[in-house]
């Protein structure tokens, strides 16, 4: 079997009294989408933050492209590869989408930033940046100022910045989150295509998004991986179904 | 041509137009306020580029204003009585090696203090400026070699090759220039992807990490080339007066260089020329009426953080056009 892209080993995180995340362990696949679902306060997104780098585990390791990422911060595990998208957008909002779009094509292109050439006439950025927001659908809004989009549009443009960073891996907070059924569907297609390019550590409330995409799925209860398998088998499992799944019926 | 542009040029043309008119009037005195604009606007372009385009708060861009002051006052100082500076070099009255001095020694003074002040932020960066602003106030008291609270008279204004910077208009014409550098320079950046990734990470510094950019680097840079400017600008206002004292450090200097921003626009490319503009108006027409003027401008003050956050530029304007 191939080796994981990205390895999460036995992470421990504690806030005083609280276990935010008990020996969870995950890992990403070439080629896969792997879902991580659970309900409200299960420890998702502390796990995303810790696989981000931007929280440190208590204990466990934490392996991207082979390589022990653990002591690394946010910024190091970006340059190696890992796109992340947030749960709350966190854009800037004064900018245009297009400011927005390239501000991810210049970090990714690494190396100095310019202190004279204009940015947005730079063209390899630019481009890298257009593409990103044609892929997303948000061509026609490059010089709207990003405050003025809708809620689902930000959504949109967090993925598009993922996508301009050309990642190794996708780490994805919530990307549906508020998006409506058509701009849900369409990001459903556009992540299903997007495995292919780099897997995908999705985070997701949608469960038809998830069971449509997914190859694999954790379920993640109090800060507990209880388990991981496919779509089928996660359906199927009872612990899941009165965990989770059940609650929803 | 947007608003902001209109209003640009015409604080352009007035900034020209008014001294010309001056010089051929035979007003030197009016051509020497112009000057002050031009300098004091210079400083604000810097500590602008901390605020407007950093988010860096700094309650003590005097420190940078006071160290290019008296990296003049020292030079020239040394130069006028034919001594070496610190026993290693010889001093100097040539413009250009004095600004070459005051950035160099200025953006020293920058980096020191960002690199412990940018581990702080909001209300500490605040306070933690205004420190390090203080304890070179109290430096320069305290140095009796170069004056103490007494400050130091330089006899002469520094050369400049080709012109007689003794002559008002010519000394404007100098500042101006300079001034029109900066204004340039800060227009440039803030374009660039330098600026673009140092405005994001004022807004996000989340995203600014995500996309593999550090921003604690963004904003070191920035603060250094801010107290940069703003250290050109001491040595000229020191070539101004011919004279230096450690009120150039003090925290109403720093106050001041801030109410230019806050005035004209935070953000806004010509804020600080606008800003600095009104403050000298104010100044020299209040002053005239009363001795308590600042009364008045704080007043103003109040109005433009109340009612025109936009400062000058802002409200006449209207809210900034995103760029492309």
């Amino acid at each position: 079997m191939t080796n994981p892209v990205l390895s999460v080993q036995k992470i421990n995180k504690n806030f005083g009294a609280l276990q935010a995340c008990k020996n969870v362990s995950l890992d990403l696949r070439p080629g896969e989408i792997h879902a991580l679902i659970g309900p409200n306060g299960a420890g998702k997104s502390t796990l995303i933050r810790q696989i981000a780098g931007s929280l440190r585990p208590d204990s466990g390791l934490i392996r991207f492209l082979g390589k022990d990422v653990t002591p690394f911060g946010t910024v190091a595990r970006a340059r190696m590869g890992l796109g992340r998208t947030f749960q709350i957008s966190s854009l800037a909002m004064e900018d245009t989408v297009l400011q927005n779009a390239v501000l991810g094509a210049i970090g990714a292109a690494g190396g100095r930033l310019g202190l004279f050439k204009s940015a947005l006439k730079d063209t390899a950025s630019r481009n890298v940046a257009l593409e990103a927001l044609t892929r997303v659908g948000l061509q026609d809004h490059m010089a709207t100022v990003t405050a003025e989009l809708s809620h689902g549009q930000r959504r949109q443009l967090e993925v598009a910045i993922a996508l301009t960073l050309k990642p190794k891996a996708f780490i994805m907070d919530e990307p549906m989150a508020g998006l409506g059924a058509g701009g849900s569907k369409r990001l459903t297609g556009l992540l299903d295509g997007l495995r292919t390019q780099a897997p995908i550590l999705l985070v997701e409330h949608d469960m038809d998004a998830v069971f449509a995409l997914a190859n694999r799925i954790s379920v993640l209860v109090y800060g507990e991986i209880i388990a991981t398998g496919t779509g089928e088998e996660i359906r199927a499992d009872p612990q899941v179904r009165s965990a989770y799944l059940g609650e929803e019926e | 041509m947007t608003r902001e542009t209109i209003i640009n040029t015409a604080l352009v043309i007035g900034l020209l137009m008014v001294p010309l008119w001056a010089w051929v009037a035979d007003e030197p005195f009016i051509i020497t306020l112009s000057t002050k604009v031009a300098i004091l606007a210079l400083a604000g372009v810097g500590l602008n580029i901390a605020i407007g385009m950093g988010g860096m708060i700094s309650f003590g861009h005097a420190a940078f204003f006071g160290v290019g002051g008296y990296a003049m006052g020292i030079l020239a100082s040394h130069a006028q009585s034919y001594t070496p500076v610190f026993g290693l070099f010889e001093g100097s009255n040539s413009m250009p090696v004095i600004w070459l001095a005051a950035l160099a020694a200025s953006g020293m003074a920058a980096l020191g203090i960002g690199a412990l002040s940018l581990r702080t932020s909001g209300a500490y960066f605040i306070m933690i400026t205004l420190a390090f602003g203080q304890m070179l106030f109290y430096f320069a008291i305290s140095w009796p070699a170069y004056g103490g609270e007494d400050g130091l008279s330089i006899y002469m204004r520094n050369g400049f090759p080709g012109l007689n910077t003794l002559v008002p208009i010519q000394f404007f014409a100098i500042t101006c220039a300079l001034l029109a550098g900066a204004l340039l320079f800060a227009a440039r950046l803030a374009k660039s992807p330098f600026g673009l990734a140092l405005n994001a990470a004022r807004q996000t510094a989340e995203r600014v990490e995500t996309v593999g950019i550090y921003p604690l680097k963004l904003r070191l840079s920035a603060f250094v080339i801010s107290g940069m400017i703003t250290g050109l600008a001491g040595a000229l206002f020191a070539d101004l007066n011919r004279f230096v004292s450690p009120t150039m450090f003090s925290w109403q200097t720093s106050g001041e260089i801030m109410v230019f921003v806050i005035l004209g626009g935070v953000g806004r490319l010509f804020g600080p020329v606008a800003g600095a503009a009104l403050f000298i108006m104010l100044e020299h027409v209040l002053g005239g009426l009363s001795e308590f003027w600042h009364i008045y401008l704080g007043l103003i003050l109040l109005c433009v953080v109340l009612f025109a956050r936009g400062g000058i530029i802002g409200t006449l304007a209207g809210r900034g056009v995103a760029h492309d």
